[in-house]
């Protein structure tokens, strides 16, 4: 970093967010504490302030919230399409209206940087909602047959990773389609998902449509679980979504499952290098590599292997980590003790295999959750780096000598979420993306989202797809 | 590190020779380039370093006057006004040169007075460069006998665009030693591509890569008359080629943006580029200029406002 | 067609139809099928977990070159399948008249049905690509293409009463899109699927596409359903008891499970769903951006 021209702190006001000492769980349309009265803090993983006292919900209140959404159901599905359209409109332009105040929540409760929730996460929730709200009254034409069903209440429990952004994803196809929604968020970032059910009473959504749960596992587990949920949606870890899929055996419940990854980032000789090196950055780096299609294999062609390190050791130590409200902040903090104790294990696993180290010169913060940026190379397909998901900042560096050694490499994981390849040649852009076993193929490109395109993972990454025309289909019978 | 081009020797031996290196180079995909070049625009910079930002960028402007209408008059205020930007504050940096047509640099020459502000020097009939190779060498001598610090030729856009790569090369190599004066010092050269003209970034790259070979001491995007002038992502990819030569090559070669750089908001953006991808060995005006004419008063007013904390107007910086 | 009074006629060993081939059980077991008055048919294999996992070694094997096949292909086999099974209709019709208990007009209709199911399912493997697949507007300089892919090795425990068009009506969906499949055909009625097994490999259906297994669903299922390395898993054929056991073994991967659902007219218009629910969706993004550097953002 130039020493003459250091970039001066730059933190986006917190004065935008006005965040209560306490919030009760949303259900039926009012705020109400947990029926044991039972409460947890959150904290902000920059600094470990804590940033409110939350509701924790029981079985208790999934039982109620259920019981507020099945009976919201009855009309809701009844509404005409064009009406639910509206509301669902009305959501998305609150979400634009509140967007920095959002946005600054987020940062604040995830500890992920502002540059991130303020140009990727927030534009993407309200284009989500919007995206939607238009389906809502054409779903006739969705290819689903004439008048396709809600199936009723969808129990949906999210991670906490994109909090919002996965809140938007659940309820916006679910509301759409007709469907109640009863949604526990990640118990390390429950906020935005509890601003979001201002948003709902601002808009003036229907009582019981929504309900929000804050809670942990339990309650989670509990909504899966309770007899009168007709759908299930699950964003999170693999071992969990295997567990819901066996709780929901021999039941009628329809679920989605969107789990974990191990994405391969493929760069050929031919690749654009320094459009590559970017991709490389964004696909492990972005939101602290704390993102389930993260391109968190590198597999490099072995002719520009020592070249593209550099380069990319270079790039890395520009990289600017610190206070997430800072707007020149690059890397975050890590959402949590634990994430961070698990990243942390992992990684040291790698060095113990005898993978090579590296991160650029960084200091962490003394307060929080905090992980440098990190390389391994020399690594294997037989390291524990190349196969587990660690689920932060660290990238693992493969290498591979022709397109076909490429592709089995990266389809050697029990994952199969995300995948990128790097190269001029349009042909074997088709060829590899075409013999990838990934939901999610990004060519010259990596880590774009959009509501219009359908995403999802092959194997034990999951199933279903959420966006697009595709995103429908978990919550319709049909 | 090396700091020699033997190990591209075999490079310039032919037109094909040359063509198999050039399109060797990595391509440019147009969306990721100017995706970061965007992302670079978003960082935020403040206070001391914004005021030192501010500085800095005046004191790599080569203020330009390019006018078929240029007269002593005009080119005698220009150079008073790069010497001294802001008459109500003399601690303003001076510029680093001025730039004009040939048949100005003496008057520019004069009127600078010793200044330590270069006279830069459009040749090798700029604009289009459409002339005999021995009219634009002509051309380059009289502007360096002139007194030119610095010349800023044209390559030839059709000889590019039609594949001649090597003759492209041997004109930048002849208009170098055309810059050398009798004393054996000589002009340093500006190698002008008009990037708008090249059309795509992979030209641009190898077009760079023609003239860090041939000697160009700076890489400049545009003459700024035709429709697209210097951006921050011709810019970023400019950056980049002369970060991969001088890691090639140990051999340091400058950047000039020019053209439509308007704001202080624009000037800072292409600031931040270069800090964060060549670093601060570019941050200085002997490897990294401003080809700008509007471009100084509105840092001066900027400069004013962090003074003052007064919103300045365009009445309080000088009309030249 | 009568047979002399005097001459004996020749049985038929029935075999599973594995990989191309016809083996028997590796665990040298049969069983006896009887018709549905009770009379002695044949004896088929009593599949083994062995058997089924040497069927899913050959499933995987022919993944790759079926899934890679064009659709132009895959439907001109299906519908050689088709004709294959026109020109051995009055075999079939007496099968499934044994096995089923349907007079000769009834099991007529059921295999003529069968055949046009084939039909159908021909016509459909260069269409459901253009149906479920196509590009997504996403806002940004981006071309964005989404298309289904074969999910890969299908499991499918096939209907119990309708041995020969519900059989056909649940694998041929599972192959037109590319997948390969291992079914476990009718416990009590296994003959008209051991038979389409010789039409298969008559048919220019590469090897250990479609594998089939007779036998007790109770006993290879659940190997099948936690194998690694089946993908999903088609439960028509099981009770809700073995359908919740296999539903919760499936998750050891995360196979994509279809749960059995109530049938009452194998004639009925098939739709699409069957295929779809062995389809994966691939979605490739591509920057387009502009022809040249002075085009697109500024």
């Amino acid at each position: 970093m130039a020493s003459l021209f250091e970039y001066a702190p730059a933190p986006e006001s917190r004065s935008v967010v006005d965040i209560a000492p306490s919030y009760g769980l949303f259900i039926d349309g009012e705020f109400t504490d947990a029926a044991d009265g039972k409460v947890f803090k959150t904290v902000s993983p920059s600094s470990e302030e804590v940033l409110s006292e939350v509701a924790q919900a029981g079985a208790a209140d999934v039982d109620r919230a259920v019981k507020a959404a099945r009976k919201a159901f009855e009309k809701w599905s009844a509404l005409p399409g064009s009406e639910r359209a509206k509301y669902l409109f009305r959501i998305a332009r609150i979400i634009q209206e509140r967007s920095r105040e959002l946005a600054v929540l987020e940062t604040l409760d995830n500890g992920k940087p502002i540059k991130e929730t303020r140009d990727a996460d927030l534009p993407l929730v309200a284009a989500h909602f919007f995206y939607y709200a238009g389906w809502a009254d054409k779903l006739d034409h969705a290819g689903y047959g004439p008048n396709p069903r809600p199936l009723g209440v969808a129990g949906q429990v999210i991670p906490w990773n994109f909090p919002l952004l996965m809140l938007a994803w659940k309820i916006a196809p679910a509301l759409a389609t007709g469907n109640t929604v009863v949604l526990k968020p990640a118990e390390t970032t429950p906020l935005s998902a509890l601003f979001f059910a201002d948003i709902c009473r601002q808009a003036g959504l229907p009582k019981g449509v929504v309900n929000i749960l804050t809670g942990y596992g339990d309650a989670g587990a509990a909504l899966v679980e309770h007899p009168d949920v007709n759908k299930v949606a699950f964003t999170g870890s693999t071992a969990v979504g295997k567990a819901i899929a066996r709780s929901i055996a021999g039941t009628d419940k329809k679920v989605t499952l969107e789990l974990g990854g191990k994405g391969a980032n493929i760069v050929f000789d031919d690749a654009p290098i320094d459009q590559a090196v970017e991709g490389i950055v964004n696909g492990i780096f972005f939101n602290q590599g704390q993102v389930c299609c993260a391109g968190s294999r590198l597999l490099v062609q072995e002719s520009i292997h020592d070249e593209l390190l550099d380069s990319l050791k270079r790039r890395l130590s520009t990289l600017r980590l610190g206070d997430p409200l800072d707007k020149n902040t690059d890397i975050g903090a890590i959402n949590s003790a634990e994430q961070l104790a698990r990243i942390t294990a992992l990684a040291d696993t790698g060095e113990a295999e005898g993978a090579e180290r590296w991160s650029p010169a960084c200091e962490l913060p003394s307060a929080g959750y905090w992980f440098a940026p990190t390389l391994f190379s020399n690594v294997t397909q037989a390291h524990t780096v190349a196969r587990d998901e660690i689920f932060g900042p660290v990238l693992s560096v493969l290498t591979f000598r022709t397109p076909d050694e490429a592709v089995a490499k990266a389809n050697n994981s029990q994952y199969g979420l995300s995948a990128g390849i790097w190269t001029e040649k349009g042909s074997r852009i088709l060829a590899v993306a075409n013999q990838l076993r990934a939901g999610v193929v990004w060519a010259n490109t990596f880590n774009k989202f959009d509501p219009t395109s359908p995403f999802g993972g092959y194997k034990e990454s999951g199933f279903g797809r959420e966006g697009g025309r595709h995103g429908l289909e978990g919550y319709l019978d049909v | 590190m090396p700091t020699t081009l033997t190990a591209f020797a075999d490079v310039t031996t032919s037109d094909s020779a040359l063509r198999r290196f050039l399109h060797g180079l990595p391509g440019v995909d147009a969306v990721g380039l100017e995706a970061r070049a965007a992302s670079l625009g978003t960082r935020s910079i403040k206070t001391t370093a914004k005021a030192y930002a501010i500085d800095l960028a005046i004191s790599m402007i080569d203020l330009t006057t390019l006018e078929g209408a240029d007269t002593p008059g005009k080119v005698r205020a220009l150079s008073a006004k790069a010497v001294n930007p802001d008459p109500t504050d003399r601690t303003t940096p001076m510029t680093a040169a001025v730039c004009v047509y040939p048949d100005m640099v003496a008057t520019a020459k004069a009127a600078l007075n010793g200044a330590d502000v270069k006279v830069a020097s459009v040749a090798t009939a700029f604009p289009a460069g459409r002339a005999a190779l021995p009219v634009k060498l002509a051309d380059t001598r009289d502007a360096v006998a002139a007194g030119a610090d610095e010349i800023d030729m044209v390559i030839d856009r059709g000889a590019f665009l039609a594949g001649r790569y090597l003759e492209t090369y041997e004109l930048i190599k002849a208009v170098k030693e055309a810059c050398v004066r009798p004393d054996g010092s000589a002009a340093r050269l500006k190698v002008i591509f008009e990037t708008g003209e090249l059309s795509t970034y992979d030209n641009i790259r190898r077009a760079s890569w023609i003239g860090m070979l041939a000697g160009a001491d700076f890489i400049k995007t545009s003459t700024g008359k035709v429709g697209v002038n210097a951006t921050p992502a011709n810019t970023l990819l400019m950056l980049e080629a002369v970060r991969d030569f001088k890691a090639q090559t140990g051999i340091q070669i400058g950047v000039k943006p020019a053209g439509g750089i308007r704001t202080t908001k624009d000037a800072i953006k292409f600031l931040v580029l270069v800090n964060e991808t060549v670093g601060e060995d570019w941050l200085s005006n002997t490897w990294f200029r401003f080809g700008a004419s509007s471009l100084l008063n509105d840092l001066l007013m900027q400069r004013q406002k962090l003074s003052t904390g007064r919103y300045s107007g365009p009445d309080y910086v000088t009309v030249d | 067609m009568s047979e002399s009074s005097t001459r004996l006629s020749v049985f038929k060993t029935y075999k599973l139809y594995v990989g191309g081939k016809f083996p028997r059980s590796e665990s040298g077991r049969v069983y006896e099928v009887s018709d549905s008055k009770g009379k002695w048919l044949a004896n088929a294999p009593l599949s083994s977990r062995k058997d089924a996992r040497d069927a899913v070694v050959a499933a995987r094997k022919a993944f790759g070159g079926w899934s890679g096949a064009t659709a132009y292909n895959r439907g001109q086999i299906l519908y050689r399948i088709a004709e294959m099974l026109e020109g051995r209709r009055e075999q079939f019709v007496r099968e499934v008249g044994e096995a089923e208990g349907l007079s000769k007009s009834k099991a007529a209709a059921v295999v003529d049905a069968a055949i046009d199911r084939w039909v159908w399912y021909a016509g459909w493997t260069d269409k459901i690509g253009q149906i479920v697949g196509g590009a997504n507007p996403v806002a940004g300089p981006f071309f964005n293409l989404s298309t289904p892919e074969p999910t890969g090795v299908v499991t499918v425990v096939a209907p119990q009463d309708s041995s020969f068009l519900g059989l056909v009506s649940v694998i041929a969906p599972v192959i037109a899109t590319g997948n390969t499949v291992v079914v476990i055909a009718s416990e009590k009625a296994p003959l008209p699927a051991l038979s389409l097994g010789e039409v298969l490999a008559t048919s220019d259906l590469p090897g250990g596409v479609v594998n089939i297994l007779s036998g007790k669903a109770g006993e290879m299922g659940p190997h099948l359903a936690s194998h690694q390395d089946v993908n999903a898993i088609d439960l028509a054929g099981a009770d809700a008891a073995l359908a919740k056991e296999l539903e919760i073994a499936a998750a050891d991967n995360l196979k994509r499970v279809l749960r059995p659902q109530p049938v009452d007219d194998w004639n009925a218009d098939p739709g699409t769903t069957r295929m779809t629910a062995f389809l994966e969706t691939k979605t490739v993004w591509h920057p387009t951006g502009s022809l040249g550097a002075g085009g697109s953002s500024y």
